[in-house]
C-alpha cells in the first residue's frame, strides 16, 4: 500500500536554524556565515576583516574544520574568542553544531560571531545555520566559471568576495565574467574584489559590511 | 556529498511512518526534488542501499519526482518555470525574480506491505 507523507527532510535543520536565530536575537549578536573553497582564503580574509572590525565591534569566531584546529590557532592569535568546531569529516556545518557551540560564548558580550564554515563550495549552501549574512569567497585561481558551475553558493548569498585579486596578471581569470555571471543569478548582493595578502579592496567591504551590521543590529528583523 | 546524512534522515522518518502502520516491509521511497535541492538521487539511493541493510527497509527503491523551478519576477509581477541554467524571467528578460519553488527537499509518499493485509487505508493525510 502507498502512505502518503509530504515531510520536508530537511525540517531538522530548519526548526534548529529558528532558534539559533532567536537566541542570537535576544543577545543582539549577529552570525555571519563565511563559505568557500578550501585555499580560497576564508582565514585570511576573516584576519584582515576583524583587525579592520575590532575598534568597533566585539568579535567572536567559530573556526568549522573537518578535523584540525589548525584554524583555530592562526585565529587564537587574534586575541578574541575563537572555538573550533570538528566537524568529523561532514562536508558542512548544520545548525545544531551552531546550537550547541553557542553555549562556549558570552553572547552577551559579543557583537559579530563570524563562523568560517567548511571549505566547500557546495554543501555548506545548503544549510541554513542561523546566520543574519552570508559571505561568499571566491578567489581568482579557483577559475571564473564557478558561479555557473555552483550556483547556489552564489543565489544564497549576501555577498561576494573575490580574493587574491593581486594575482590576476598570472591567471586568465576574467573578474567581468564572474562579475556577469553573479549578478545574472543573485542581482541584489554586492561583489567585492579584494586581496587578503594586500589589503587592496578591504576597505570598500569593510565600509558595505559596518553597514550592513548597523542595519541587522538595530533592526534584526 | 551530504547525502549520507540526509539518506539516514529519510530512513528514520520512513521507518518511523512503516511502524505506525504496522508494516513488516518498505519497497518505496518516493522523494520529491528541487533542481536547488542540492541532493544528487543516485547517492541517495546508494547509501540507503547500506544503510537499510538491517531494516524492513532493505533493497528499499527511491523514486524521484522533480519540482520545477517556480519563480516570481519582481519587474513584470508575472510567475513562471524556467531553467536553472537560464535564469531569467521569460517574459521581459529580468534577472530580479523570486524563488518561489526549486529547494524543496521532501519525503512524498512511501510503498509499504504488510502482514498479508494490503487492505489498510491510506487516508493518514498530511503530517
Amino acid at each position: 500500500m502507498e502512505i502518503k507523507v509530504y515531510h520536508q527532510i530537511m525540517d531538522w535543520n530548519e526548526d534548529v536554524s529558528s532558534q539559533v536565530r532567536q537566541t542570537l536575537k535576544e543577545h543582539q549578536t549577529l552570525l555571519v556565515n563565511i563559505m568557500g573553497s578550501p585555499g580560497t582564503g576564508k582565514t585570511s580574509l576573516l584576519k584582515a576583516l576583524i583587525h579592520s572590525l575590532k575598534d568597533q565591534y566585539s568579535i567572536g569566531i567559530i573556526e568549522g574544520d573537518i578535523t584540525t584546529a589548525i584554524d583555530a590557532r592562526a585565529m587564537a592569535a587574534l586575541d578574541i574568542p575563537s572555538v573550533e568546531l570538528n566537524t568529523d569529516g561532514a562536508c558542512h556545518i548544520e545548525a545544531m553544531s551552531i546550537q550547541k557551540i553557542l553555549t562556549d560564548f558570552d553572547l552577551d558580550s559579543l557583537d559579530i560571531l563570524f563562523v568560517e564554515n567548511i571549505g566547500n563550495l557546495v554543501c555548506p549552501a545548503e544549510f541554513d545555520i542561523g546566520e543574519s549574512l552570508r559571505i561568499t569567497i571566491l578567489s581568482v585561481p579557483e577559475g571564473d566559471d564557478k558561479v555557473v558551475k555552483y550556483p547556489l553558493m552564489f543565489t544564497d548569498t549576501d555577498c561576494l568576495v573575490v580574493n587574491k585579486i593581486d594575482v590576476l596578471p598570472y591567471f586568465d581569470f576574467d573578474i567581468d565574467r564572474i562579475k556577469k555571471d553573479y549578478q545574472g543569478v543573485n542581482p541584489k548582493a554586492p561583489m567585492f574584489s579584494v586581496s587578503a595578502k594586500t589589503n587592496e579592496g578591504i576597505d570598500s567591504l569593510v565600509a558595505h559590511l559596518k553597514e550592513k551590521f548597523e542595519t541587522l543590529l538595530h533592526d534584526p528583523s | 556529498m551530504h547525502e549520507m546524512e540526509i539518506t539516514s534522515h529519510i530512513l528514520k522518518d520512513v521507518l518511523k511512518i512503516a511502524k505506525e502502520h504496522q508494516a513488516c516491509k518498505v519497497t518505496e521511497i518516493t522523494l520529491a526534488l528541487g533542481p536547488f535541492s542540492g541532493f544528487v538521487p543516485e547517492c541517495i539511493q546508494m547509501y540507503m542501499d547500506v544503510i537499510a541493510q538491517d531494516t524492513i527497509a532493505k533493497n528499499v527503491k527511491i523514486q524521484i519526482r522533480e519540482i520545477p523551478l517556480k519563480v516570481h519576477c519582481n519587474q513584470c509581477h508575472k510567475e513562471s518555470l524556467i531553467d536553472r541554467t537560464h535564469i531569467e524571467c521569460p517574459y521581459c528578460h529580468s534577472i530580479d525574480l523570486k524563488r518561489l519553488s526549486g529547494k524543496e527537499c521532501l519525503i512524498e509518499s512511501i510503498k509499504v506491505e504488510t502482514n498479508g493485509n494490503q487492505s489498510i487505508s491510506s487516508d493518514h493525510g498530511l503530517e
